[in-house]
């Protein structure tokens, strides 16, 4: 731990190989096309001398990505770009990790999650739940998973609204997206970027925002609507609320001066209008938390994750 | 016309000078692999796919499929001048194409085996230019349910059309499934069958176990046979070939009914091979001297591949529209596509129609360039097999091993490769087919995803596949299918009564 304390930037390492960010989930998904932002950003901005790649592991629901970043201990030319599951997979699939193996490096957003029904569907959270309680036959809720972010707040919505949904699993926020468009599902909890395309084409309504403030971003996204005028889901008289981190962590035993190095490339990429462009269109919640506050956040986000993950019964035993 | 207008911008799309040189690089290659026994195009595409890893979708495509045309046109070539089917479909067009070619008419045996190669493929493409906008249009209807009937239909028609032994085929199906559920399964968010290995993490890649099974094996085999290649001298010249040309009105009804069937069997998932075979079987029955066939008979070189090509491409539509595919190569082609982040299926024609019409564009682009450089380069590809088999196979296990290295980047996977290469030797050896395995490894998943969501979806009453016409239909071809010989039996047990 006392290697994480140690934060001021030692301008001496520098990587003498090409980096690799390694992905945890498959092409395409909110992680793909943020490394390959990332990737835009310091190749356009000259940030580093070494080319940068990026490389899917996305094989197991990212378990892949998390067991390659633990053996490649000592490894300074490999970047993680983690997400909620590196809290909840160890619980749910008893994957032998532990993010207090890697070494942190920093928090870059934060993403939200919104309640998404189709435009066909009830026009307001409270028609919603009245029509999730009215249903005979099961109301179907997509998501990506099962025992992740997706399924842990449609658990939440349930205890916090008394209606039942019939969760149903799919491969990525993509194809969740396109069921809801072919009405083969009644709503989904997906993240901002994950529905924007079916959003802006009509298909799709945002019913609430799963946060404690609106969205702050405030030009139109369709024609009458910005990411701003999407109420949050306490406004609307159902309070839950989830945020999830995006964070990069490189492997075990590094060096002091290699972790300083990677701080300060971030730092400087959180600083392109290439990021700044992409957490608007993505409709992400810019951060930077490094050091001690990093450890800190990731101690709570991961008690946080830990009780909502028992509390839905998703811990294998 | 709107297939028509998207047509011409797919042309617009392809006619860039790299997309052209990518096409002929494909072509070229595709041959190579098509002539060399135990490659072929669903080896030759899992190969050189990780290359294409770095180029923009619609390349890389492009240059695939033109690897696919290239190793169908391939395959003839042996077939002909030596008897060695380089291609599994090919094996139909020895029956005549061989005695021809002893009989001092190998030219005139390739200009038939390629023009109607040419012909098949090209009423194909032309099915789905007209097609292809249709189906997607009706493709947002495709629920779990849906999706599961159509998986459904894949097995069933496999088992019930097949011409293995129907165990065989269940066995080896069983098999594919099994392996398919290694790794974390979706819907539970449980590992299964992991054995606490981290290798086994990701699952079997279908790819790694498609090179073992067809590649090593093959490799293998011809070991065990020594095989002695010698050959025929074999040149074309424009003379033979307008020669052949001239007489092709004649042979149209069986230049049709292998069409028909090709198309027919693409679609449905029965793949070319069977497609070749069925054309030839039924150009014979329905001939006036159904005894000169095998012995030289141009008819039976025309009917074999025009129905081998038209099922190769028309199998292509099914992968496109509804992210299913038609053949082990298109299946090869869809985990292509999933690799560039485009999502086969309902909206990949509403998403990306450059890619697609840019793909269907190449079809027939691809088809004709690939029709003019086999009918040159013949001579130079038949020279291929005057080179000791001792010095090919090293570069084809070498090429195999990096093929599986490359997808993604694990030492394990060649070892996997090699396992599965085993495992192939010992199928091909007690008569067990690969075909389904490959398939059920390819759509297992899958299949168990939509049926354990419709599951869920419907409060876990089978009804749910009858729910709809579109889902009853399916599921009930499927049925029908599956039971295809008793029924076949059935039918043709009243007709002999009624015409006694």
């Amino acid at each position: 731990m006392a290697l994480l304390l140690s934060a001021p930037a030692v301008a001496g390492w520098e990587p003498a190989k090409p980096v690799e960010i390694v992905v945890a989930a498959g092409a395409g998904g909110a992680s793909d096309q943020m490394a390959r932002m990332m990737q835009a950003a310091i190749q356009k901005n000259n940030l580093m001398k070494q080319p940068i790649v990026v490389s899917l592991k996305g094989g197991a629901s990212g378990a892949e990505a998390l067991m390659y970043m633990k053996s490649s201990e000592g490894d300074p030319n490999k970047v993680l770009i983690a997400y909620s599951l590196i809290y909840m997979l160890p619980l749910s699939a008893k994957i032998p990790f532990n993010w207090r193996e890697l070494t942190p490096v920093s928090v870059v957003a934060l993403d939200q999650f919104v309640l998404w029904d189709n435009s066909a569907g009830p026009k307001s959270v409270k028609e919603f739940v009245a029509a999730a309680k009215a249903a005979s036959a099961p109301f179907k809720m997509g998501g990506t998973g099962s025992k992740r972010e997706d399924h842990v707040l449609t658990v939440f919505l349930e205890q916090k609204t008394g209606a039942k949904f019939s969760y149903l699993p799919y491969k990525s926020g993509g194809e969740a997206a396109t069921q809801l468009v072919g009405n083969h599902t009644e709503a989904n909890v997906n993240n901002p970027s994950e529905n924007l395309e079916v959003w802006r084409a009509g298909q799709v309504r945002p019913l609430c925002v799963f946060d404690k403030e609106r969205i702050s971003y405030t030009s139109k996204v369709t024609d009458t609507q910005s990411w701003a005028d999407i109420p949050t889901c306490k406004e609307e008289g159902v309070d839950v609320q989830y945020l999830m981190l995006r964070a990069m962590f490189l492997p075990g035993k590094v060096t002091t001066e290699q972790q300083a190095f990677y701080v300060d490339l971030f730092h400087k990429v959180t600083q392109t209008t290439e990021y700044k462009e992409y957490m608007e269109k993505q409709a992400l919640k810019p951060i930077f938390l490094t050091g001690k506050d990093m450890v800190q956040f990731l101690e709570e986000d991961d008690a946080l994750n830990k009780s909502l993950m028992t509390e839905a019964g998703f811990v294998a035993k | 016309m709107e297939a028509f207008g998207l047509l011409l911008h797919g042309f617009a799309v392809l006619l860039t000078w790299k997309t052209l040189v990518l096409m002929m690089v494909g072509l070229v290659l595709g041959i190579f692999v098509g002539v060399l026994p135990g490659l072929g195009g669903p080896n030759g595409v899992a190969i050189l796919l990780p290359l294409t890893f770095t180029m923009d979708p619609t390349s890389a495509i492009v240059m695939l499929s033109c690897i696919y045309w290239g190793a169908l046109f391939g395959g003839a070539i042996t077939s002909i001048l030596f008897n060695i089917p380089g291609e599994a479909w090919s094996v139909a067009t020895t029956f005549d194409g061989y005695p021809m070619a002893q009989q001092g008419r190998a030219a005139e045996a390739l200009t038939a085996a390629f023009t109607s190669s040419f012909i098949g493929s090209l009423v194909a493409v032309l099915l789905i230019t007209f097609l292809a906008p249709m189906i997607s249009s009706f493709a947002l209807k495709f629920g779990p349910p849906e999706f599961f009937a159509v998986y459904l239909l894949t097995f069933c028609s496999f088992v019930g059309l097949g011409r293995e032994a129907k165990h065989k085929t269940v066995i080896s199906m069983s098999l594919g499934l099994l392996l398919a559920g290694i790794g974390m399964d979706t819907v539970s968010g449980n590992l299964r069958m992991t054995f606490g290995s981290p290798e086994l993490l990701r699952g079997i890649n279908f790819l790694v176990a498609v090179i073992g099974l067809f590649g090593i094996s093959e490799i293998l085999l011809t070991m065990e046979e020594r095989l002695a290649l010698r050959g025929h001298a074999a040149s074309i010249s424009l003379r033979v070939v307008l020669g052949v040309w001239k007489d092709l009105p004649k042979y149209w009804v069986t230049l049709l009914r292998s069409s028909f069937i090709g198309c027919w069997l693409g679609i449905t998932p029965g793949g070319a091979i069977a497609a070749s075979f069925m054309g030839y079987n039924l150009a014979k029955r329905f001939a006036k001297e159904p005894e000169s066939f095998g012995k030289g008979r141009i008819e039976g070189v025309f009917a074999p591949e025009t129905a081998a090509h038209a099922s190769g491409t028309s199998a292509l539509l099914p992968m496109l529209a509804l992210g299913i595919p038609g053949s082990g190569t298109a299946a090869i082609l869809l985990g292509g596509l999933m690799v560039w982040g485009l999502n086969p299926g309902p909206l990949l024609f509403v998403e990306h129609k450059d890619f697609v019409w840019g793909l269907i564009a190449s079809m027939y682009l691809g088809n004709v360039v690939g029709l003019v450089l086999v009918l040159t380069t013949v001579p130079i590809f038949a020279s291929i097999l005057r080179v000791p088999f001792a010095a090919v196979a090293p570069m084809i296990v070498v090429s195999c091993a990096i093929g599986a290295y490359a997808i993604q980047n694990a030492m394990f996977d060649i070892w996997l490769m090699l396992g599965f290469g085993v495992v192939g030797y010992v199928f091909k050896k007690i008569g067990i087919p690969l075909a389904p395995f490959t398939l059920a490894l390819v759509l297992g998943n899958r299949a168990e995803d939509a049926f354990r969501l419709s599951m869920i979806g419907s409060g876990g009453t089978l009804k749910v596949f009858w729910s709809n016409g579109l889902v009853g239909s399916i599921t009930t071809l499927a049925i029908v299918l599956l039971f295809w010989p008793l029924i076949e039996g059935l039918l043709g047990r009243v007709g002999w009564k009624a015409s006694r």
